[in-house]
């Protein structure tokens, strides 16, 4: 890997760097979702994006989650749009966002004269934001600085095969580089523990590793339903613990650094292992109602690039880090060519290799990292979820590279 | 475009008793599985699975040489396993219309 690739990016004041400067607006309860919406509708620019927590009962997750990602390297400034009487703590948002070096602004629509006034007041406060965030500097950024996540929706038999151990190549080249990679959903790493545990690099973590799949399998048993979806069987996945195998090779060949929970960004180079499912007995229903609620979560751990592949045929992209999508099954890519960055089904029809599609994906990587729009980003696919969750903070042995450094 | 006479069965693993469809495979087709020429009684979309040896209710089901599930019924050489015939070792899977009755055994 060539240790001189780099892009431009823009430096924030924690050190970390993004390769986009979004404006985010941001929902802090249901009540305030349609005023947001029209002030993102008005800013009428690809990167001022709408994103939100409907809830109006407080929750420790939603909160570290909101804090998170208005604090994301790709994202230069925000805007707080409160009803006034939910429970989000409004203030200690704005003021969290404001202690990371960038403009933010909050408005609360009982004290703002109402819908349309708020929406007026907003899209001011986004010109005004926009022209703030246009000051920050841009310096060069390195392969090893990239934080990528991955994520698959709507798997298929084909899943396995091609784009999941493309992407996994791919995370090999980059971790080879220092970067850091995360892969996740650990309620679809059911069947993979034994051999997962058996990849971290100290026994303590393997033993973390082996726990938190066997929380997610308690977690799902007690939903009566496994991470498995209709489409899932009609492309010829028939149990979890097939998906799981077919997910599992995105993680490529790499030692396993950490395990991570939402929020916790990865202290160096390395794949990590993202724990999705909450700790504690099932309080708020299934752990990630849809693919978004995932990608949300790797982007709250720093990811600023999204590697999505599908089977099926998904189209979403995200709010905040742009998603590329890898499609795994030539019939759905010609179908949905529209929506896909690459077609690893090829490698099914002796086009190409597993080693060429996985090339073709850093090259993606390292296009988008240098601004060039990703396909769901440029369709303005901006899809965002967040719902009631719980955890624990992880344990010592998560860790191990931080005891080391 | 060219025809390709690639194989519409791949085995992903040594160890492995299913085979892999990567080609749409009709009802009434010839495909060569171990050295044996069998017709194959339905459609298999890609992505499905095909018995690679005759199987017994109760096998464990190989993929990428790790179990995948067991049989909860005999299959043939070269039939579907699906999940008609087949369940999972951990969760039962579920599809649009029912949830799958076989239970693992707590």
């Amino acid at each position: 890997m060539n240790s001189a690739i780099n892009f431009s990016a823009w430096l924030r004041a924690d050190g970390r760097k993004g390769i986009r400067n979004v404006i985010v607006v941001a929902y802090l309860v249901e009540c305030a979702h349609h005023v947001s919406r029209m002030i993102v509708n008005r800013a009428d620019d690809i990167d001022v994006h709408l994103i939100g927590f409907p809830g109006c009962y407080p929750n420790q997750y939603a909160y570290e989650m909101m804090r998170a990602v208005c604090t994301h390297p790709n994202v230069g400034g925000a805007l707080l749009i409160s009803l006034g009487c939910e429970s989000m703590n409004r203030e200690k948002l704005l003021s969290d966002i404001r202690a990371s070096g960038r403009p933010a602004e909050l408005l609360v629509i009982q004290e703002a004269g109402g819908t349309r006034s708020t929406i007026k007041s907003g899209v001011e406060a986004v010109a005004r934001l926009q022209a703030q965030a246009a000051q920050v500097e841009r310096v060069p950024m390195y392969l090893h600085e990239l934080i990528v996540g991955t994520i698959c929706g709507g798997s298929d038999g084909t899943s396995g095969i091609t784009a999941n151990p493309a992407v996994g190549r791919c995370f090999d080249a980059l971790v080879a580089a220092d970067a850091i990679c995360i892969f996740e959903e650990t309620g679809e790493l059911i069947g993979c523990e034994t051999i997962m545990a058996d990849r971290a690099i100290t026994p303590e973590l393997g033993v973390e590793i082996e726990a938190c799949v066997a929380k997610a399998e308690h977690y799902y048993r007690v939903m009566g339903f496994g991470s498995f979806a209709p489409g899932n069987a009609d492309g010829g996945l028939t149990t979890l613990e097939e998906k799981s195998m077919g997910a599992y090779s995105k993680s490529g060949s790499s030692p396993i650094s950490g395990l991570i929970k939402p929020g916790d960004i990865p202290p160096a180079g390395g794949l990590y292992l993202l724990d999705v499912v909450p700790d504690g007995e099932p309080r708020f229903g299934f752990p990630n109602i849809s693919d978004n609620a995932e990608i949300i979560e790797l982007i709250a751990c720093g990811s600023q690039v999204i590697l999505f592949t599908t089977g099926r045929g998904s189209v979403v992209g995200s709010a905040i880090s742009p998603v590329i999508k890898i499609c795994a099954n030539p019939e759905t890519y010609r179908r949905l060519a529209e929506d896909m960055d690459v077609n690893a089904g090829c490698i099914l029809e002796g086009e190409a290799t597993l080693d060429e599609v996985g090339e073709e994906i850093l090259q993606n990587v390292i296009d988008v990292a240098s601004g060039k729009r990703s396909i769901s980003e440029e369709l303005g696919h901006q899809e965002f979820i967040l719902t009631y969750k719980a955890f624990e903070p992880i344990g010592p042995g998560c860790l191990p590279v931080r005891q080391i450094a | 475009m060219t025809e390709k006479s690639l194989a519409p069965l791949i085995l992903l693993h040594p160890d492995d008793n299913i085979l892999v469809c990567v080609k749409q495979i009709r009802a009434g087709d010839e495909i060569s599985i171990e050295q044996e020429i069998i017709v194959s009684p339905i459609d298999i979309g890609v992505g499905h699975k095909v018995a690679r040896f005759a199987l017994a209710a109760g096998d464990k089901v190989y993929r990428y040489g790790a179990p995948i599930g067991s049989m909860v019924e005999a299959v043939a050489k070269g039939h579907h396993v699906h999940m008609h015939n087949m369940k999972s070792d951990y969760i039962p899977s579920h599809t649009r219309t029912r949830q799958i009755q076989y239970r693992s055994e707590e």
